[in-house]
């Protein structure tokens, strides 16, 4: 159903990561206006929206970031894309520096192997355009196919792909319920022949059951064009569903990452376990939570340390001042944590067994 | 509280039936909802958006945005009804015999006044107490949702509050005269699951502690499971199944809330592909004839298209569905 050029296997053996970000970090100035901190005599306010972030992802691969509301993962998808710059750190994409790609044809040859699918349907779709145009955007963008004809075969194809028919090409977004136009979002994604996409929060204005066809969707287009993905989300039941790998984010940092089958049945760090703890248990199995303390810091300002440590109840003196280094356990499973390093906190009850507790 | 009052129910819900007239016709958003609450008992009443849920709890509010109207039906709160009632008997009924709860702490609570004054007002509205008192009661209220330094906290803005905390106060606004119901309608939904899990149980807790009867209205199965004790599950404006939390979760009989369990991802079920719904649900202009599930159902038979399933009991729970009708099965 596809041409052969659409997807050519990686004929390369060498064990090399589509992505690889190393020491990221992206900071927002949100000071007050020149003129009001003379006066007022306020300092300049650094918002460090991420701080230090490593992670690689492997070919066919799903990378998930998990973590609360203002933890910086949306801000990590946007540096990775390149909308923006990082204020230190780098990003590889197969190898390449992304910030060394100069000049238009390099970046833009690397731009269209990447493409990013959003969290609103509604807001990510031109609402003055016809379907059809919207997903041979990026094909025209890139001049990747010449002829008009071929271009609406190829945006047809799309369509199909996605699970909605050639004619719904003409209609406009406003005709097609949420679950539809994020179809209509990952078909523009697919048009440029992407090897990697991003996906932050793809799932999460839709309802349930329109969540899982789209779910499935993602799943099965990846294992057709082996696509590597980059997965961003709250929900740690759609990330443990679809994710190979998943990195933790609490403020601004990667606290934890690990195969997700791993993190999830063997949560290390204290915000995991919390994170875990607190998801409301479908098999009703009648597991008593620990209640979770506090709320998450203010990301100007946050705790010294382990930004962790006020709510953490293994909080030693060590961690309101160092803030802890990564360290690497068997499977390259990576906790930032002193007291995981220390030896001193108990292994967690898991709450989850991968395999068990099937739905009756 | 005496035996033959909490043996009643709170809440009795019959037949109600919310419509829309438009240029098109009218259009019918809730159609032949029945329910009852128990008093300390937490109704659930789950389905996806447009199945009619937050309208069910509007309609009980009396609060119905013209030109949406009940057309049939009654509601009956503590043995009186409280469809049928003029304006301002309804206003003096909200706030005082029924609390609410909604999505967005933001929205629901005054930005220009202190949390207290919002508080004190409320109490010396619907209660007999003084000014003294109602703030008396109010820092105790606080306490008891748990924010921490109430007698301060009182006199503070909505906007110096946290999301989950000013939650917490929309819960103590709710409670603070000690209603008969408490609709709920998404309250954890703008929340992170940290702060969720805590709010789920402040609301239970003092449901219970009260013997408050809740009806919680959401889309997340989690906390369903989490917080209720029966679950209605509502598909294009009816109810399709209703039962103990537990029956319906576990033991789901229609083929719609079949769908819906297995389409939600869950930690530590292996499997490759959730189940999948196909479709979506019908627009309120496209529902059609017989069930309303008809286009979507993998079991759905000849009866299903022309005939529309009433709710009958099955087992523990109550199912809208013609699989499980005698005459299907004799057939």
């Amino acid at each position: 159903m596809h041409d052969a050029t659409l997807r050519a296997p990686a004929a390369s053996a060498v064990h090399e990561p589509v992505v690889k970000a190393e020491g990221l970090s992206r900071h927002f100035d949100v000071s007050a206006p020149w003129l009001n901190r003379v006066i007022e005599r306020s300092p300049r306010l650094i918002l460090k929206a991420v701080e230090d972030v490593s992670f690689a992802i492997d070919k066919g691969k799903t990378f998930s970031l998990v973590g609360e509301s203002g933890c910086g993962k949306s801000t990590v998808a946007r540096v990775i894309v390149g909308l923006y710059p990082p204020t230190r750190g780098r990003v590889y994409f197969e190898g390449t520096d992304l910030q060394s790609t100069h000049g238009r044809a390099e970046a833009s040859r690397m731009r269209h192997r990447m493409q990013m699918i959003f969290q609103d349907p509604f807001a990510s779709l031109n609402p003055r355009w016809r379907v059809r145009d919207i997903i041979a955007e990026p094909i025209r963008a890139f001049g990747l196919l010449d002829g008009k004809e071929e271009t609406e075969r190829r945006v047809d194809e799309l369509l199909e792909l996605v699970g909605l028919a050639a004619s719904d090409g003409a209609q406009y977004p406003h005709e097609f319920s949420g679950g539809q136009r994020q179809r209509i979002s990952i078909a523009r994604a697919l048009a440029s022949q992407p090897d990697f996409l991003i996906c932050d929060e793809p799932t999460s204005a839709l309802d349930v059951s329109v969540q899982a066809q789209i779910l499935n969707l993602m799943k099965e287009l990846q294992r057709e064009f082996g696509l590597t993905y980059l997965f961003i989300s709250h929900n740690l039941a759609v990330v443990y569903h679809v994710s190979d790998t998943v990195g933790v984010m609490y403020l601004g940092r990667l606290v934890e990452t690990g195969p997700a089958k791993e993190v999830f049945s063997r949560p290390q760090h204290p915000y995991t376990r919390m994170l875990l703890d607190a998801i409301p248990d479908l098999d009703m199995t009648g597991r008593e939570r620990t209640p979770v303390a506090g709320e998450i810091g203010n990301p100007i300002n946050p705790p010294s340390g382990c930004a962790f440590h006020p709510r953490c109840p293994f909080a030693a003196d060590r961690c309101r001042t160092e803030i802890p280094r990564p360290i690497t356990r068997a499977g390259g499973h990576r906790i930032a944590c002193h007291g995981i390093e220390e030896n001193r906190i108990p292994d967690a009850v898991p709450p989850y067994q991968p395999g068990a507790g099937s739905v009756a | 509280m005496d035996a033959e009052l909490s043996n009643r129910p709170v809440l009795q819900v019959q037949g109600l039936r919310v419509e829309f007239p438009t240029r098109r016709g009218v259009l019918t958003a809730v159609d032949d909802v029945s329910f009852e609450i128990m008093p300390g008992e937490v109704l659930g009443l789950v389905g996806e958006s447009g199945a009619g849920k937050s309208l069910t709890g509007t309609a009980i509010f009396g609060l119905l945005e013209p030109p949406g109207r009940v057309a049939s039906g009654t509601i009956v709160l503590g043995g009186d009804r409280i469809d049928n009632l003029p304006h301002d008997r309804m206003r003096r009924i909200r706030g005082k015999k029924i609390g609410a709860v909604f999505q967005d702490p933001l929205t629901s609570l005054n930005p220009l006044y202190t949390i207290g004054r919002q508080l004190i007002e409320t109490i010396t509205t619907h209660m007999d107490m003084t000014l003294a008192e109602a703030r008396q009661h109010s820092i105790e209220l606080l306490a008891e949702v748990g924010i921490p330094a109430p007698e301060r906290r009182i006199d503070q803005y909505p906007h110096q509050f946290s999301g989950g905390m000013r939650q917490r106060v929309v819960i103590a606004l709710a409670l603070c005269t000690n209603p008969r119901l408490v609709v709920a309608d998404e309250p954890t939904t703008a929340l992170d699951v940290s702060i969720q899990a805590q709010i789920i149980r402040v609301l239970k807790r003092l449901c219970r502690d009260h013997k408050t009867a809740v009806l919680l209205i959401t889309h997340d199965m989690g906390v369903i499971a989490e917080t209720c004790d029966r679950v209605a599950v509502m598909y294009a404006g009816r109810i399709a199944e209703i039962g103990p939390v537990r029956e319906v979760i576990k033991n789901a009989k229609h083929p719609y809330t079949h769908g819906l369990m297995g389409s939600i991802p869950n930690i530590g079920h292996d499997i490759d592909e959730l189940t999948q719904i196909h479709g979506s649900m019908p627009r309120l202009t496209e529902i059609p004839p017989g069930c309303a599930f008809n286009p979507r159902c993998p079991h759905a038979f000849d009866r299903c298209f022309v005939e529309r399933p009433d709710l009958a009991q099955e087992d523990k729970s109550q199912v809208a569905c013609w699989l499980f009708d005698k005459e299907t099965a004799d057939a």
